[in-house]
C-alpha cells in the first residue's frame, strides 16, 4: 500500500513538473519563433513610421497608435462601469436577490461568449442602431456615426473585457476585512463614505489588476473590432473618435490573409506579433508588480 | 448611583429562528464602567452591538423591545443611525486600524464630519492621542503607517480614533483579549481615566478584568441577563447560584 502511494505521488509530481516545463517551453518557442521570424524587420523605423509601398515597407506606427487609443477609450468605458457594478454586487445587492443573481449570470455568460459575437453585436447595436439613430436625430440623416469607428470599436471591446474587470474588482473588494468596514461605520461614517474611504482604497490593487488584464486582453483581440472600427490601412492617424483606426492584431490578420506574397509579408507578421507580445507581456508584468507593491504597502 | 444613560426594555433578539437575547432589561449608568461577563455565546457581544445598531449589518437579525439612550429609543423609525454611531463609539476585539497613517486614522472621524482644516485636525489628533495615552509613543511618527504599531499600540490608536469623534458612550468588545498583560494593563488604566468623561460598556471574558475596571457588572448566560449589580457585590455576594458558579470558575 505504501509503495503504491509512493508511486502515485511520484507520478503526480513528475506530471506536474512536466506540465510546468511544457508551458514554459511553449512560451519560449513562441517567443523564439517570432523573434527569429521578425528580427530583420524590427527597427526604430518599424515602430515609428507609417507603412508604405502597399504596406510592404515602412513601419506599423498607426497600428500601435490605434491599439493604444483603443485600449485607452475601452478602459475609460469598462473600468468605471465594471467597478461600479462590482461595488453594487458586493456592497449593496443582497447575495440572493434576483437582480444580483441575474447580473452574476450575465457576467459569467458574457465571459464565455465568443469574441466574434461581440463584433457582430457591436456592428448591429452600436454602428447600425445607436450610430444610425444619432445621425438621424442630430445630423438630419447625414452619415457620420453609422459606420465603424474608434468609439464603436472601443465600446465593443469594453463589453468584452467588462467581465474581467467586474470579477477582479469584486474579488478585491471581498478581501477588505469586515473589521475595517465596521470600524468606519462605528465612527459614524455612512455606507458610501465607508466604500469611498475604506473599501475602494483597500481594493485598489484589484482595480489596477483588473484594468491591466482587461487592457492586455483588449489589445490582443481582433474579432470585436473587425466590423466595428478597425481599418485595413489608413494614410493618417485618427483624430476623432468618429475616425477609423489601425490595430496590431488586425494588421497581423490583414498581412496573413490579404497578400499573396507570403515571403514578403511573413517577416512583417512576425515583427508585428513580437510588438503585440511585448505589449501584452509588459502590461501583465506591470499588473503583477503593481499588485505585489500594493500588497506590500498594505502589510 | 449616577444618572442612567442607557436603558433597555424587554430587548429580545433573534438570529433567524434562534433567540440570542431574551427580554433584557438593564439600566446602564452615565460616566461609569459597566462590564458584561459570561461564557462564549451568551449574548454579551450581541447585546453590545445592539447599542450602536451594528447588528443592522446582519440581515437575519430581528430585534424587539426598546433601547433608550438619553430617553430616546434608538430603534425608532426616524433615528439617524449615522448620527447615533457618532455619539456611541466602539472599540473592537481585534484592533482594526485603517491602512493609513497614524494621523489619518485618528483624523478619519473628524474628516467624515466635515473637518478639513489642517490646524483643527492636528489639534483633535493630538488631543485624542493624548487622551488615549499613546501620544508619547507616536508623536514623532504620526505620518507612518498605523500598521507598523504593536498590537497594544494599535488598540490604543483605535481608542484614540474613537475619541476623536467625541462620543458620549464607548462600547468595548473584549478590547484586551488579544493583548499581552502589559498592554492589557495600559488599556485598563486608560478605561479608568476615560470614565471621568465617558459612559463605558465593556464586554470581557476576563473576570479579573471586569472586577478591576468596572463599577457595575452584568452576568449573561444563554441569552439571558442572570444578574446585574455593583461589581463589588456581584463578585463577593452574588444572589444567583449560576453567577456564583461562573465567577468561581465552575463552568464557562
Amino acid at each position: 500500500m505504501k509503495l503504491k502511494n509512493k508511486i502515485i505521488g511520484g507520478a503526480i509530481t513528475t506530471a506536474s513538473a512536466l506540465s510546468v516545463v511544457l508551458i514554459i517551453a511553449i512560451i519560449i518557442v513562441i517567443l523564439v519563433v517570432t523573434i527569429i521570424g521578425g528580427k530583420e524587420k524590427i527597427s526604430w523605423e518599424f515602430l515609428t513610421a507609417f507603412p508604405r509601398d502597399g504596406m510592404m515597407k515602412g513601419g506599423i506606427f498607426p497600428a500601435i497608435y490605434g491599439t493604444a487609443l483603443l485600449v485607452i477609450i475601452m478602459s475609460i468605458a469598462a473600468v468605471p462601469f465594471g467597478t461600479i457594478t462590482a461595488i453594487y454586487l458586493s456592497e449593496y445587492a443582497h447575495e440572493k436577490s434576483w437582480l444580483a443573481q441575474t447580473i452574476r449570470f450575465a457576467v459569467r455568460t458574457l465571459a464565455t461568449v465568443p469574441s466574434i459575437i461581440f463584433g457582430l453585436f457591436g456592428l448591429g447595436f452600436f454602428v447600425q442602431f445607436v450610430g444610425a439613430g444619432m445621425d438621424n436625430w442630430f445630423l438630419g440623416g447625414q452619415l457620420k456615426w453609422a459606420q465603424p469607428n474608434l468609439l464603436w470599436g472601443s465600446l465593443t471591446m469594453a463589453l468584452l473585457t467588462l467581465p474581467v474587470v467586474i470579477v477582479s474588482v469584486e474579488e478585491a473588494i471581498r478581501t477588505v476585512p469586515r473589521e475595517l468596514r465596521e470600524a468606519s461605520l462605528a465612527l459614524g461614517a455612512t455606507k458610501w463614505q465607508t466604500i469611498k474611504k475604506v473599501v475602494i482604497p483597500g481594493s485598489i490593487s484589484g482595480i489596477m489588476t483588473g484594468t491591466i488584464l482587461a487592457v492586455s486582453r483588449g489589445a490582443g483581440e481582433v474579432a470585436p473590432i473587425l466590423f466595428t472600427g478597425a481599418a485595413y490601412s489608413l494614410a493618417t492617424l485618427p483624430t476623432s473618435v468618429s475616425d477609423q483606426f489601425m490595430n496590431l492584431g488586425y494588421h497581423i490578420y490583414v498581412m496573413s490573409t490579404q497578400s499573396s506574397n507570403v515571403d514578403q509579408t511573413l517577416p512583417i507578421q512576425f515583427a508585428t506579433t513580437l510588438v503585440l507580445l511585448m505589449l501584452t507581456f509588459t502590461l501583465n508584468l506591470a499588473a503583477v508588480l503593481i499588485r505585489s507593491s500594493l500588497r506590500r504597502r498594505v502589510k | 448611583m449616577k444618572e442612567t444613560k442607557i436603558v433597555t426594555r424587554d430587548l429580545t433578539l433573534h438570529y433567524g429562528q434562534k433567540m440570542a437575547l431574551n427580554t433584557i432589561n438593564i439600566p446602564i449608568p452615565e460616566k461609569e464602567v459597566t462590564a458584561f461577563i459570561g461564557p462564549s455565546g451568551c449574548g454579551k457581544s450581541t447585546f453590545l452591538r445592539c447599542l450602536n445598531r451594528m447588528n443592522d449589518l446582519i440581515p437575519s437579525v430581528k430585534i424587539t423591545g426598546e433601547i433608550l439612550i438619553d430617553g430616546l429609543d434608538i430603534y425608532r423609525k426616524k433615528i439617524d443611525v449615522v448620527n447615533l454611531r457618532k455619539k456611541i463609539g466602539m472599540v473592537f476585539q481585534k484592533s482594526n486600524p485603517f491602512a493609513k497613517s497614524i494621523f489619518e486614522n485618528v483624523a478619519y472621524g473628524p474628516r467624515i464630519n466635515g473637518v478639513n482644516n489642517l490646524k483643527a485636525l492636528t489639534e483633535i489628533v493630538e488631543r485624542s492621542l493624548k487622551n488615549a495615552a499613546i501620544w508619547d509613543e507616536v508623536k514623532d511618527r504620526l505620518h507612518d503607517s498605523a500598521l507598523g504599531l504593536s498590537g497594544g499600540q494599535q488598540q490604543r490608536l483605535c481608542i484614540a480614533r474613537t475619541l476623536a469623534v467625541e462620543p458620549e458612550i464607548i462600547l468595548m468588545d473584549e478590547p484586551a483579549s488579544a493583548l499581552d498583560p502589559i498592554s492589557t494593563g495600559k488599556i485598563e488604566e486608560l478605561i479608568f481615566e476615560l470614565k471621568k468623561d465617558y459612559t463605558i460598556v465593556i464586554v470581557t471574558h476576563n473576570m479579573q478584568q471586569a472586577a478591576r475596571v468596572s463599577d457595575h457588572t452584568a452576568f449573561f448566560y444563554l441569552g439571558e441577563l442572570v444578574e446585574y449589580g455593583k461589581t463589588r457585590k456581584i463578585f463577593t455576594t452574588p444572589e444567583k447560584k449560576q453567577t456564583e458558579e461562573y465567577i468561581t470558575g465552575r463552568f464557562g
